[in-house]
């Protein structure tokens, strides 16, 4: 009858030994885990340009994150973003309807037809970004370095003065495309 | 023994990994001395011939310039040019360069005048007498980039390497093919050579410096053995042929055993590398002053009758250096810059020879072999045994093809030196090289991106804060002038007393005189307004007369804000526009009638959710017609921002602004213009909260007639805006009973009929409010108190003036009675 006594009273004493350690540990190793609406921003492109019909891409980033809302409406991300939102939430990915442009949407600054500026900085107010500098009854110009596409401006214009236009290609940002150097690509089949 | 030992160590070479043994070709090229060849009449100079951006251009297109002239300016990375030989600038325009894309670069054309003549050159042959960050600076102004091909300015490596740097190698190995141009640089110019060793040795304080040699150039090694005599500083190492041994790493590892840390710099590990051309040029930049102008280019191939080296300008069209060198195309002829296994095939013969172009290459067709296909890769490795750099080609090659960024950055892309060396060994022909820049330029796309959305996000947080901050002072302001009402109560009281007693003799006369102060008052309100978002100042026409109708109007908003002061005294702040003296003290009187007029204003909206109101700016007393122009303009902007707000609350029809005429000769009459143009929009903003939803009130449209072209073009700008209106009203949703705009074109000389155009647009908005506020019980006051015919302007201006206080009356009044 001991023995069994002995026995109840070493695992009792094991199990609080253990307890207390893996209380402690979970206390003392804990790791904060980033937030789900974080990581959803940081995949966002940042262009505030509410076509997701949130007014930014933190709000987006909540509703997917926490109201379940759908993961291909940035159109500014394209397909590449609607599939990392996929594989981070772990979901099935949602196609986004419309062509080629819509999947990879080409990157667009806006540009102000300076002859028609009245200077009434609307499109100043409306810039996330601030990235439109200029005055009242000044011409207003576009930093298209910072600019990021947004559309924003280009409806508060009176004058409609702006439009979107793609990023020109330089030597800078050239991707070196296959049809232009002598380099065939080799159907997927042969690899098999 | 010991010192023995130590020599021994010192004259150590290691080897590095992998590598291959190409056919050399460089006799073709190196036997012949070099050579000048006469100067294109053309120069075309790439602003950017470096890694880095481009420079300020500080010449126009017709100046003169001489060799050896800036033509651009910059500093840090922003390396200059120089003008190449003397004559005029022709033009600065896009023009494509020596780059593979075949993309146009900013270029500036010169046209030689055949005199060659020099800018003032400061020449300073004792280098150590000056600083060693003045030398720096001497080299960043000569425009000095690392001529071995990578065009990285020198004067940025060295400022990185001023400190910290044992060991300064010259890269003299040249291990490509053909290329044959350092090898004749160092026959021909060895004193100039050395000498500009000991000047980088000299600035980067180097403990050692060794030039390192293949051994397949004897005659340039024994030119600089003889040249350099019994000095000790320098050490040449000969080092064994194998390509690609004049890679930066590859040639640290070999003279030193020491590995570049992967994403490190050479100065990491006290190694600093330069090409010996470039030594050549800080020689030439220093010690003679003079800029790089012009550098040695190998011309060879067997396309050409005579392949050798020449000192080439820069800026000069390759086309010109070939046919000098006797260009005979063959069929499908390609010519290669560089060489044939890091350069790339011109787009052109058109583009100029640029800083980094060291080689022309102009093969045969026999040369460059047959064009064979690309097969499957069959994983033999062999390129995996090429690679210098200790890479995995085959897997990058899978990665990049399959557009797997993420592993090929894991398998260290980004420590690809492009060598070619993968590509040349590869039984399956596949060009692995052309692969791996397509990767790598998708990878820094894709950085530069993430770099663009975090910039992105921080702008846009800091424009967040930036908001809540003023918002934040705004509101502080708010109470501080709250507070400031609240102790002139008292006074507001006594004021209504008189009022009351005023109103009972009110005679004809005053009531002209009302009108008169309703008058002005506007003007406060709409000054108000402007003051809000421009400190505009104001220049009165008659500033004796503004001041007059100014006091009026205090009088009479006195009277109106006293009962309005009980509910809610907000006082806007008083921030008055300036004009001169005189009008100043009219602008201040007219502040305070203002804030007078807007408390009454604030009582009203007090009791019921205040309507948007849309806030005309009507001109004071502009002066001249293109002002009123503008103001009208304006005016007309905001009427249009009310008809948007219609359509937004609900689907109330679209209320079209009334667009009235400007070309008023006299600016009374464009005061009168705006009072209207305001007083429509107030009441569309009403409109838009009614319950039930208002009649569409057509658009009168007046073109003015333009008299000069800054009128032109804000014509132009409602023309624009207007054609914009039109089409958002085509697009919105709900059908509204949108009326055709009655467009009535009005020869603006003669006023009365734009008064008429104005009292019969007064009257179709007076029509409007009435509908908005069917629902409330009230007796509309509002009567026709227009009469169409109104000879004189001024009349007009009167009518508009009671029109629209009857108006805000009715406004008020339903809102009173629901209370």
């Amino acid at each position: 009858m001991t023995a069994i006594w002995i026995a109840i009273a070493v695992l009792a004493a094991l199990s609080l030994v253990f307890g207390a350690l893996l209380g402690y540990a979970s206390r003392r190793f804990e790791v904060e885990e980033d937030p789900i609406v974080e990581q959803i921003d940081e995949i966002l492109p940042q262009s505030q340009c509410g076509q997701c019909g949130y007014p930014g891409c933190r709000p987006y980033a909540d509703a997917v994150g926490n109201n379940g809302e759908a993961i291909n409406k940035c159109a500014p991300g394209g397909e590449q973003t609607m599939l990392k939102l996929a594989a981070l939430l772990n979901v099935e990915p949602q196609p986004l309807d419309g062509g080629e442009e819509v999947l990879e949407p080409i990157r667009t600054v806006a540009w102000i037809d300076e002859a028609n500026c009245i200077g009434c900085t609307k499109c100043i107010q409306a810039c996330p970004v601030d990235a439109i500098v200029g005055a009242t009854r000044a011409m207003h110009t576009v930093l298209s370095d910072v600019c990021t596409g947004c559309d924003l401006c280009v409806a508060p214009c009176p004058t409609d003065c702006i439009e979107m236009r793609p990023v020109a290609t330089t030597t800078a940002n050239w991707k070196w495309n296959l049809d232009t150097i002598p380099v065939r690509v080799i159907p997927v089949e042969t690899h098999a | 023994m010991l010192n023995l030992f130590n020599l021994f160590r010192k004259e150590k070479l290691w080897d590095f990994q992998g590598g291959i043994h190409p056919p050399e070709m460089k006799t073709q090229s190196n036997g012949t001395p070099l050579s000048q060849l006469p100067l294109p009449e053309r120069f075309i100079i790439p602003l950017k011939q470096h890694i880095g951006h481009e420079g300020e251009i500080c010449v126009s297109p017709g100046d003169k310039v001489l060799r050896g002239q800036p033509l651009t300016f910059g500093g840090g990375r922003m390396l200059p040019v120089h003008a190449p030989t003397s004559g005029t600038i022709e033009e600065i325009a896009p023009h494509m360069t020596a780059h593979p894309s075949g993309l146009s670069e900013l270029c500036i054309f010169l046209r030689a005048d055949g005199e060659d003549r020099w800018t003032t050159l400061h020449p300073q042959p004792d280098y150590r007498a000056l600083t060693r960050e003045e030398t720096v600076k001497r080299i960043h102004d000569a425009g000095i980039a690392g001529l071995g091909g990578a065009g990285f300015p020198t004067a940025t490596k060295l400022r990185g390497g001023l400190r910290g740097v044992k060991t300064l190698i010259i890269n003299a190995a040249e291990c490509e093919p053909y290329i044959t141009a350092d090898d004749r640089l160092m026959q021909d110019c060895a004193t100039e050579v050395l000498e500009g060793c000991r000047i980088l040795a000299w600035v980067l304080q180097a403990e050692r410096v060794l030039i390192g040699v293949e051994d397949n150039k004897p005659e340039a090694i024994a030119a600089l053995k003889q040249a350099l005599g019994g000095d000790r500083e320098l050490q040449i190492r000969v080092i064994p042929t194998k390509y690609p041994s004049g890679g930066a790493k590859q040639l640290t590892q070999i003279l030193t055993g020491l590995e570049v840390p992967h994403g490190g710099r050479s100065t990491d590990i006290g190694v600093l590398m330069q090409n010996v051309g470039t030594a050549w040029a800080v020689k030439r930049a220093i010690v003679d002053g003079e800029p790089i102008t012009e550098r040695v280019v190998t011309l060879t191939g067997e396309a050409l009758a005579r392949p050798r080296n020449v000192w080439g300008r820069l800026g000069t069209p390759v086309s010109h250096l070939l046919q000098h060198a006797g260009f005979t195309p063959g069929s499908r002829q390609m010519v290669i810059m560089g060489g044939p296994l890091m350069g790339f095939t011109l787009p052109s013969l058109n583009v100029p020879l640029v800083k980094i172009s060291n080689c022309i290459l102009a093969p045969s067709a026999s040369e460059m072999g047959n064009d064979q296909e690309e097969q499957s890769c069959i994983r033999c490795s062999a390129c995996a045994d090429a690679c210098p750099a200790k890479l995995l080609p085959q897997q990058l090659f899978w990665y990049s093809q399959g557009g797997d960024h993420e592993k090929a950055r894991a398998h260290n892309i980004d420590d690809c030196i492009e060598c070619g060396a993968c590509a040349y060994v590869c039984p399956s022909n596949i060009p692995l090289v052309q692969y791996y820049r397509q990767e790598k330029a998708e990878l820094r796309a894709i950085d530069l991106e993430a770099k663009r959305t975090a910039e992105a996000k921080a702008r846009f947080e800091a424009r967040l804060a930036r908001l809540e901050r003023e918002k934040q002072a705004r509101e502080m302001r708010h109470e501080q002038a709250k507070q400031r009402a609240a102790r002139s109560d008292q006074g507001e009281l006594d004021a209504a007393v008189a009022r009351v007693k005023a109103r009972q003799e009110k005679t004809p006369e005053q009531d002209a005189a009302e009108r008169e102060a309703r008058h002005a008052q506007a003007l406060a309100q709409q000054a108000e307004k402007q003051a809000e978002t421009q400190a505009l100042s104001r220049q009165y026409g008659d500033p004796r007369k503004a001041a007059v109708e100014a006091a009026i109007a205090r009088a009479k908003a006195r009277k109106a804000g006293a009962p309005a002061a009980e509910i809610a005294p907000a006082e806007p702040e008083v921030d008055a526009p300036t004009a001169e003296v005189d009008p100043r003290k009219a602008a201040v009187e007219a502040a305070i009638a203002r804030a007078k007029a807007k408390k009454a204003n604030a009582a009203a909206q007090a009791v019921e959710p205040a309507p948007a109101e849309p806030t005309a700016v009507a001109p004071a007393a502009a002066v001249d017609p293109r002002k009123a122009a503008v103001e009208a303009a304006i005016a007309r902007a905001k009427a249009k921002k009310a008809a948007a707000a219609a359509q937004a609350v609900e689907p109330a029809p679209a209320e079209p602004a009334a667009v009235t005429p400007v070309a008023a000769v006299d600016p009374r009459k464009a005061a009168v213009e705006a009072a209207i143009a305001r007083a429509k929009a107030k009441k569309a903003a009403a409109a838009a909260q009614a319950v039930e939803p208002a009649p569409a009130e057509p658009e009168a449209v007046t073109p003015v007639a333009a008299v000069d072209p800054r009128k032109a073009a804000v014509e132009a700008a409602i023309a624009r805006a207007k054609a914009k209106k039109a089409a958002a009203a085509v697009q919105a949703v709900e059908p509204a009973p949108a009326e055709p705009a009655a467009v009535t074109p009005v020869a603006a000389v003669d006023p009365r009929k734009a008064a008429v155009e104005a009292a019969i647009a007064r009257a179709k908005a007076k029509k409007a409010a009435a509908a908005a506020q069917q629902t409330e019980a009230t007796s509309s006051e509002v009567e026709a108190a227009a009469s169409p015919d109104s000879a004189d302007p001024r009349k007009a201006a009167i009518a508009a003036a009671v029109a629209r206080a009857k108006a805000r009356k009715a406004q008020q009044q339903p809102s009173n009675t629901e209370d």
